[in-house]
């Protein structure tokens, strides 16, 4: 009794201890981002000092006719529009590989799990001169395309497929006289939701978070995401000190799309995890 | 312009450098386009449209300004991040793949490695650089034409005379007095210490610094005689620089916390550290890195190695660079040369992004003639307008100055640790850079 009580604190105590290691960089910038400059660099970094943030985020928002909030409209659209339109096609892809039986359905799935191998780090320099080949660089496209791709969650989907999708359901399905691609989606989508999700937020983080295709990509300041942006502000801060505070707040308010899809789809993600590992 | 060696840029870049020259064999045929310094010409008709790439805060607007005046020469600005956490390695892509702007902006220890790869086109036969060379402070002119004659291979844009930053408050509350050479700088060192700060934080991190001081004192890192590279991190001026400092941080007279942190700009706004030899540019971190600190700062010479001489270094600068493959050379040059000589564009520059300019006149500007309140009211600028014509005309730049400052730099950070030298950083650096020369199979002499 005893002994669990104290395996007990002592689990509590370790998480405690994560818990505070990752937010404290958050409470860190989100004080930082109430500063004013002067507060920024003098007072201690846990702490508040005069409550500046209102200042800040008019000074983000309005600076260069509010580019920041250009660069987190394209952030949404490259990492939501890739996410979602590339989770469907991992989807299909994934589940194509799991129920059908055709040849070379080993190799082309050994080739895809070959690519989760490939950083996207060392593709970005391949991409760009194809993209200069077709003359489309520094467009939307550019970094939208590329960001489609996403051999983990093909794999992912795979698994899921073959341990979720019954086979004598799609058989069932097939006798009432429904198409594949209809089954598909009234069906076996259904089924492989919570792995859609999974697929999804890897896929949005794994986006968000290629930072190098966009630089090598892109020389338009109205088609930054919201990383490369402040990124860019921050090699100007020798220069132009006045940006410091705008890459603090600027981080702040780029974390909150991170946050909100983590949220809103945590419940869907801890049931997809879930139901792999029962099974 | 100057730039900070972040580990981030320098692990990204060499990253990149690996990737490209797996990528690079074979693709080296762009040699019919050598179309030299006698063939610029204005397009026959039509309204010209050219790309800049540039990182200065605020570039938009000037160039706007060009584009208003001159409907047939429209500019279109890209941008990216500073030269060395990115846009230096987008800029040798895209030549790589023949889509590089027609402008860029790339710094003067940057120029020669874009000279070494054939990417920047000689616009010294385009009519309004001839017209404009003149008006450009002779040493500015030298880093673009690297000592040739006939040459130009960019415009000079900025530069970063150096001047002594001081607290006037404090030395005249200690009774110290300003010291005008490094001998009175190191005498003067011992007394702010017992005064309880330190006379100058010693950047361990920013190389540049560094090659300022040897600059003034007459070093030359680089020099190249038209088929060789002579690399001479350790000639006379060097290591008497780095024994000079080395004692000073062997005495502890010196702190070393690194350059443009947030602990740095402390360093500052609390009277730690008592003087700045910085680059004009310095005025404006000073007062937003120091605000507690306005109307104490005193600017006068940089302290000189002979009393009564007259040589200042210099910290940063810029040019405006007309990349190989551009289809209107001389529009391109048309563009730069007013963007870095005519009196609006350089106000703007001025005002927008602190960028001093390179010209002779460019000093004396309205925007630079004005005293500047952060220094109570002292007119700071005319010192650095003195000590930009005081600029040796002899220091050059090698064409792998990326990996030379990373190597220093990792010496300096260990020398301020005590372990080693400034002068066995500079030993450890001269060798590296020649490997990186070889093995980018650039002829360097030893």
């Amino acid at each position: 009794m005893k002994d669990a009580r104290l395996s007990k604190t002592v689990a509590m105590g370790i998480m405690g201890i994560c818990t505070l290691y990752f937010l404290v960089p958050i409470w860190w910038l989100f004080v930082g981002a109430t500063k004013d400059r002067g507060d920024f660099s003098n007072t201690a970094g846990l702490w508040f000092a005069d409550f500046h943030l209102g200042d800040n985020l008019h000074d983000l928002f309005t600076y260069r006719d509010g580019v920041f909030l250009r660069w987190m409209l394209n952030s949404v659209l490259y990492t939501g529009g890739a996410a979602l339109l590339g989770t469907l096609l991992a989807a299909m892809c994934g589940y194509a590989l799991a129920k059908y039986s055709f040849p070379g359905r080993e190799t082309i799935f050994n080739i895809v799990l070959g690519g989760v191998l490939v950083p996207a780090t060392a593709l970005a320099l391949p991409l760009f001169l194809i993209f200069s080949q077709l003359n489309a660089t520094n467009t939307f496209w550019s970094v939208f395309l590329p960001s489609l791709v996403n051999p983990f969650g093909v794999y992912l989907a795979r698994i899921y497929a073959t341990a979720s999708v019954p086979d004598e359901l799609l058989e069932a399905a097939r006798l009432d006289g429904s198409g594949e691609v209809r089954t598909f989606f009234t069906v076996s989508s259904k089924l492989m939701f919570p792995a859609f999700i999974t697929i999804f937020l890897f896929h949005f983080v794994a986006v968000w978070n290629n930072f190098l295709l966009p630089l090598i990509m892109l020389g338009n300041e109205r088609l930054f995401p919201v990383t490369l942006g402040l990124y860019t502000w921050n090699s100007q801060v020798n220069q132009l000190p006045e940006l410091r505070m705008l890459v603090i707040t600027g981080a702040l308010i780029s974390i909150i799309p991170l946050v909100i899809a983590f949220l809103l789809l945590q419940r869907f993600w801890r049931n997809g995890l879930g139901a792999g590992a029962i099974k | 312009m100057r730039f900070a060696m972040r580990s981030l840029s320098i692990a990204l870049t060499s990253t990149l450098a690996l990737t490209a020259a797996a990528c690079s064999s074979g693709s080296d045929d762009d040699s019919s386009s050598t179309a030299g310094a006698s063939s610029c010409q204005p397009a026959s008709s039509g309204t010209v449209n050219l790309t800049y790439t540039s990182w200065i805060p605020g570039i938009e607007d000037v160039v706007k300004v060009w584009n208003a005046a001159h409907p047939d020469i429209q500019v279109t600005v890209q941008t990216g991040p500073n030269g060395n956490s990115g846009t230096y390695q987008n800029f040798f892509n895209q030549l790589k793949a023949g889509n590089a702007p027609d402008l860029g902006q790339i710094e003067y220890d940057a120029l020669p490695s874009f000279r070494v790869q054939d990417g920047l086109e000689n616009i010294a036969s385009c009519a309004p650089v001839t017209e404009a060379k003149d008006k450009f402070i002779d040493w500015t002119w030298n880093q673009v034409s690297f000592g040739e004659s006939d040459a130009a291979y960019a415009v000079p844009q900025d530069t970063g005379p150096m001047a002594l930053f001081y607290r006037k408050d404090l030395f005249e509350k200690a009774g110290i007095a300003v010291p005008t050479t490094w001998d009175e700088y190191a005498a003067a060192a011992v007394k702010v210490k017992a005064a309880g700060g330190y006379i100058t934080n010693f950047s361990q991190s920013d190389i540049n610094q560094f090659a300022g001081f040897v600059w003034q004192a007459g070093g030359n890192w680089f020099s190249n005689d038209g088929s060789k590279w002579t690399v001479n991190l350790q000639d006379e001026a060097s290591t008497k620089v780095a024994d000079y400092w080395q004692g000073l941080i062997d005495k502890k007279l010196v702190s070393t916390v690194p350059a443009w942190t947030t602990e740095w700009d402390n360093a500052y706004n609390k009277g730690d550290a008592w003087t700045w030899v910085s680059a004009v540019w310095g005025a404006n971190s000073i007062s937003s890195g120091a605000p507690d600190t306005s109307g104490d700062w005193g600017v006068v010479e940089m302290p000189q190695w002979t009393s009564g001489g007259t040589t200042a270094g210099n910290w940063g600068g810029s040019s405006t660079a007309v990349f190989k493959g551009s289809k209107h050379p001389y529009e391109a040059a048309e563009f730069a040369t007013w963007l870095n000589t005519s009196d609006e564009a350089l106000t703007m520059l001025a005002e927008k992004a602190n960028l001093y300019p390179a010209t002779k006149t460019g000093g004396s500007l309205d925007v630079f003639s004005k005293g500047v309140d952060f220094y109570g009211g002292d007119k700071i600028y005319d010192v650095f307008a003195k000590a930009a014509t005081q600029v040796s005309p002899d220091f050059t730049w090698g064409p792998t100055m990326t990996s030379t400052y990373s190597s220093a730099s990792d010496g300096f950070k260990s020398a301020v640790s005590g372990k080693g030298t400034l002068l066995d950083a500079l030993k450890s650096a001269q060798s590296s850079t020649i490997e990186n020369l070889k093995s980018q199979s650039i002829p360097v002499a030893e």
